[in-house]
């Protein structure tokens, strides 16, 4: 096999990563509202935490991400 | 046309101006933007607390919104004992938040979006923090690695396992504001690229692009928070322990 074709490949083996990040962004947004709905006083409280879950788990994404663009260019 | 990666290259404005190691130091465009980040939230604090009115007028009101969120964010997060590192949290958001956001201007150039730059904030974080817990806590401070309450017998496990993840803490801090940084001004570059290669047609990426620069703003505006919030939480376990 071609080098640039593995390089390739190799990115897109990289981006799979993203789909655990995908889950995880969509369970901290369910939970936000779920409790939300529960309870909607709590808003002022759970307001700024989900923004540092939020961020975490997105992070993991961009880290594949990054993997993906160092198979890329680098 | 260029790469997306262009964009973050680093130019000289100036010579040589001395050498450390073999490496000659100059001043470059990242330089510029770091100078005009301190410049400009220099002068907006300035002239913000300059003379205070009674009822604040609008860059009082801006200083003092700054301010007040920082003072929350520690009050909150650590408690009176972060009193004290209010200054230097409060510097570490307002030049993480300026280099975040003016690289978003058009020319502009995020210096966020160099991990030498990310990881040397976060590396400084961590070891001042480190310094801290030890200085307050003298060795009682290695108790951060034994969650309160395990089970002993459960200790080879986590002991290590702890130690990794508050070795891995300014690595994780610095790469999750770089990668956050670099990908926007990717993901923002590669949708240009398809405006100008569709013609009439790129009208319909343009209105995706704006909405996506809408979305890179609050990102900016978001990891500043988050870099700041993430110190403020690993101070708080430097000075409480668990």
């Amino acid at each position: 096999m071609d080098a640039s074709a593995a390089k390739y490949i190799g990115a897109g083996l990289a981006a799979i990563g993203m789909i655990g990040a995908g889950i995880g962004v969509g369970n901290v947004w369910a939970s936000y509202i779920t409790a939300l709905s529960r309870n909607p006083a709590s808003k002022g409280e759970i307001g700024a935490n989900i923004w540092i879950g939020f961020a975490v788990t997105e992070a993991i994404a961009l880290f594949a991400l990054i993997v993906a663009l160092i198979a890329l260019f680098a | 046309m260029e790469g997306p990666l262009e964009q973050f290259k680093i130019h000289n404005m100036s010579g040589p101006l001395f050498t450390i190691g073999g490496h000659s130091v100059a001043f470059t465009n990242s330089s510029l933007f770091m100078v005009a980040s301190v410049v400009i939230a220099s002068a907006l604090l300035l002239a913000g607390s300059g003379k205070a009115a009674m009822v604040p007028g609008r860059i009082q009101a801006t200083g003092e919104l700054f301010y007040e969120f920082i003072a929350n964010m520690i009050r909150d997060n650590v408690g009176s004992a972060g009193r004290k590192y209010f200054p230097f949290i409060f510097s570490l958001f307002v030049f993480t938040l300026f280099g975040n956001v003016m690289g978003l201007l058009p020319y502009g150039f995020a210096f966020t979006s160099h991990i030498a730059v990310t990881f040397f904030m976060a590396a400084v974080v961590f070891l001042a923090v480190t310094l801290i817990g030890l200085y307050k806590h003298g060795l009682k401070f290695f108790s951060l690695f034994f969650p309160h309450g395990a089970p002993l017998f459960t200790a080879p496990i986590l002991i290590p396992i702890e130690l990794v993840s508050y070795l891995s803490r300014p690595i994780s801090l610095s790469v999750r504001l770089f990668a956050n940084m670099t990908v926007g001004h990717v993901l923002l570059k590669v949708l240009a690229g398809f405006v100008v290669a569709l013609g009439i047609f790129g009208v319909v990426p343009l209105v995706v692009l704006v909405a996506i620069t809408a979305l890179e703003l609050l990102v900016a505006v978001l990891q500043a928070y988050i870099f700041t919030i993430l110190c403020c939480i690993y101070l708080n376990d430097a000075l409480h322990l668990h």
